[in-house]
């Protein structure tokens, strides 16, 4: 246990901070994303890619900054600019971008990466459907080889930001004789290609946040496929695998957790701070012990990560833990502002612009999407504990 | 940066493990409390020669001089195995508070005798984190006059460190005149925990306490921290129980873990203890290596540890339906570490207040 930091990696962040100090005022407001759109979000995100804190590891050849991989230095820039609160870099889509770079062409790495981590190609997500949400695997999307075209049919759900992408990757169901999980192909291809009509899907937050979308004889040459036809569902679990370690990140959660300790101390019953009520402060430490135990499992992960090593069970429940620990810790502010803390929209009693209720509800989001709580404790159970899965249900 | 136990640690861990495996079973453990003995002497004279009674202890008093991490593997272990011995009191309290306030001629006298297993010492602070059935303990002209409770391995020690109302630690020989003791039986007979009657016993005062919290306060955290680490010791078997049963108990004509229900009970179990392991081990560290970040961390590891302990505590027993409530099966030996655990030295809704008080909340 040393938890200290090297001579090497402490110039290091001192650099990363100075460089903060500098050019911090450069920074868009608002929340991280790496789908922000608009000018000031991809002068940001170029700036930061010239000086090695956006796509850092990313080959210079296709677009990045071209380091060699090193998880510390990463972990480090990640902690400066959460404690700084600036908005941090991104490698592009990390659902896209790393299975491109892993499973794509050489052709298709040099079409894509660098657009896509300039921020000026977007993406959209098609694997969910109506009938195949948890049961991802039994999607129904098809499409056929008609010369040198796949014709599309069927219907996505839950595409975000379907309305601004620039491009899909999608799953559909290219072999329909094979077995579920082997019937499947990752296809990429346009979003303004004839036969797509995208329908917003207006969400609890009262934001379009989602998107439904339709494919009507949508053709697509027939090269714009990732891994070989029939292996998309492995092709698909790669990026799954990256999206559920993004959330329930420590450094978010820490801030999250020392804002709520401002609403506790300046929102006021009577006169009197909500820290001081017994029942709202030991709900806050309560929240504390979680928070702490989620930072100390970040950094057993980190390491774990940095010496090549599979962090085993530390990992599988970063996103069922993480994501309901953001959940509670809305709750407890809307809470403590009590009848303010359900204002929404326009008011002048609004705290911190209605964040606290927006999160909320997207954090129930995210407890169900990515793969449902439920799922995570299948997943747990089976793959970490070994218990067995559920035998097939067979209709009498 | 490395936030991993060092080989050591895990040989350490192995050879502990690996000895209580053996020689602390069920059944030797059962035997021992059904005849009261909370010294189990195999055990004890093992884990003696194992060198970690005197882990905390310095070399120069003949100890092995680790760190809080280190010993709390040991003490995790020890929650593991439900090992009857004396350990928190007289192997962890008892050398923090004599090299915090003792005296030269102090640590002299008894540091290699706790370290080499020839003195079992009680720690008696819990007045000093809450008073209910007594005021506590008054020093009169080197003199104490009243009464302690829940002495941590109290029953069988030889000599006591006891906190008067003013939180200075004095040393007590337990067989002086004047000294009634008594066991009070908890819920968990693994561990023993005295009743100490003091009349007008002379005592030694530990000089570093006069006038400073500061090694009462360091004597209850070390004491916490491995608190915390026996019950995650102790969570992690029950853990362990309830998937090993699930995985082959059959009801329906199934193996009952193949049951959302019941596999989600197994998961929620793990995935609320893995980050605990974290969370001690970082709190444990920082003692030695961030002390100003160990007070907070110690009281959250001690306090959510009590929680997660409860909770995997009732819901291990719950996977193993029926049998789970009876002696037959022996759960129930883990059960009641945990309960022990959670309420010593402080039940975490206290914990959570001081930590709210000390961060000027």
């Amino acid at each position: 246990m040393d938890l200290a930091y090297n001579e090497e990696y402490e110039a290091f962040r001192i650099e990363v901070q100075q460089f903060l100090k500098t050019h911090k005022s450069k920074a868009p407001k608002g929340r991280a994303s790496w789908g922000a759109t608009g000018e000031k979000a991809r002068q940001w995100q170029q700036f930061l890619i010239e000086h090695g804190y956006a796509a850092r590891t990313i080959a210079k050849q296709y677009g990045g900054f071209g380091a060699e991989p090193d998880i510390l230095q990463n972990h480090i820039i990640a902690e400066e600019f959460a404690k700084a609160r600036v908005r941090p870099g991104h490698s592009g889509d990390p659902r896209l971008v790393p299975v491109v770079l892993e499973l794509g062409t050489e052709e298709q790495k040099h079409a894509l990466v660098g657009p896509t981590i300039r921020g000026e190609m977007n993406w959209c997500q098609g694997y969910s459907e109506p009938g195949s949400g948890s049961d991802l695997a039994s999607l129904s999307t098809k499409a056929v080889l008609d010369g040198d075209h796949w014709v599309i049919n069927g219907q996505k759900i839950w595409t975000s930001g379907a309305q601004n992408a620039d491009m899909i990757f999608c799953l559909v169901r290219t072999e329909p004789d094979a077995p579920k999980h082997n019937g499947i192909s990752y296809l990429i291809f346009k979003m303004d290609t004839p036969g797509i009509e995208v329908r917003p899907l207006v969400t609890m937050t009262g934001e379009a946040i989602f998107n439904e979308t339709f494919f009507t004889d949508v053709r697509v040459p027939k090269d714009q496929i990732i891994g070989k036809r029939g292996e998309g569902w492995f092709v698909a679990n790669t990026t799954l695998k990256h999206e559920r370690g993004s959330l329930g990140d420590p450094n978010q959660i820490e801030n999250r957790f020392r804002d709520l300790v401002e609403i506790l101390k300046n929102e006021k019953i009577d006169g009197k701070p909500l820290i001081q009520y017994p029942i709202y402060r030991d709900r806050l430490l309560r929240l504390q012990g979680r928070v702490l135990s989620m930072k100390c499992n970040g950094m057993r992960i980190l390491t774990a990560n940095a010496k090549n090593k599979e962090p085993g069970l530390a990992r599988w429940i970063v996103k069922l833990l993480g994501c309901e620990l953001n959940h509670q810790m809305a709750a407890l502010a809307i809470d403590a502002m009590g009848e303010l803390g359900v204002l929404y929209g326009e008011s002048s009693y609004l705290r911190d612009y209605g964040m606290w209720q927006r999160n909320y509800m997207l954090d129930l989001g995210l407890i169900i999407g990515g793969g449902t709580a439920q799922i995570q404790k299948n997943m747990i159970g089976e793959r970490a504990l070994g218990l067995p899965k559920e035998p097939k249900y067979q209709q009498s | 940066m490395e936030f991993a136990l060092s080989d050591e640690q895990q040989m350490l861990q192995m050879s502990i493990n690996r000895f209580l495996n053996s020689h602390c079973d069920l059944n030797r453990v059962r035997d021992a409390t059904k005849d009261s003995i909370t010294q189990q002497a195999e055990v004890w004279s093992g884990i003696g020669e194992l060198g970690v009674l005197g882990i905390l202890i310095p070399e120069e008093y003949g100890g092995v001089g680790l760190g809080y991490l280190d010993a709390a593997l040991v003490a995790e272990a020890l929650g593991r195995a439900i090992a009857p011995i004396p350990f928190i009191g007289s192997s962890i309290m008892a050398p923090v508070a004599l090299l915090n306030a003792g005296d030269d001629r102090q640590k002299s006298a008894w540091l290699p005798k706790i370290a080499a297993g020839e003195c079992v010492f009680g720690v008696g602070v819990t007045e000093q984190i809450g008073q209910r059935e007594t005021e506590g303990v008054v020093a009169h002209e080197g003199k104490l006059t009243g009464k302690a409770m829940f002495v941590v391995d109290g029953v069988d020690a030889d000599m006591l460190i006891i906190a008067d109302d003013q939180g200075v630690l004095y040393l007590v020989d337990a067989s002086a005149s004047g000294v009634t003791r008594q066991n009070l039986p908890t819920i968990d007979k693994t561990r023993a925990l005295a009743e100490v009657c003091l009349d007008q016993v002379e005592a030694e005062v530990l000089p570093g306490s006069v006038s400073n919290q500061q090694p009462l306060t360091q004597t209850i955290d070390a004491g916490r921290i491995m608190l915390a680490a026996d019950s995650l010791g102790a969570s992690d078997v029950m853990i362990e129980k309830a998937v090993a049963y699930a995985k082959e108990r059959k009801q329906f004509d199934r193996v009952i873990g193949s049951f959302q229900a019941v596999k989600h009970m197994c998961a929620e179990m793990a995935t609320e203890l893995e980050p605990c392991r974290s969370l001690i081990w970082y709190a444990a560290h920082s003692i030695n290596h961030i002390p100003d970040e160990a007070r907070l961390l110690v009281c959250h590891a001690k306090a959510h540890l009590s929680e997660v302990g409860r909770f995997v505590a009732k819901t291990s027993t719950e996977v193993h339906g029926g049998m789970g409530f009876t002696d037959l099966l022996g759960l129930h030996y883990w059960f009641k570490r945990i309960g022990l655990d959670r309420q010593l030295l402080g039940a975490p809704e206290l914990i959570r207040e001081e930590a709210a008080l000390f961060q000027g909340w």
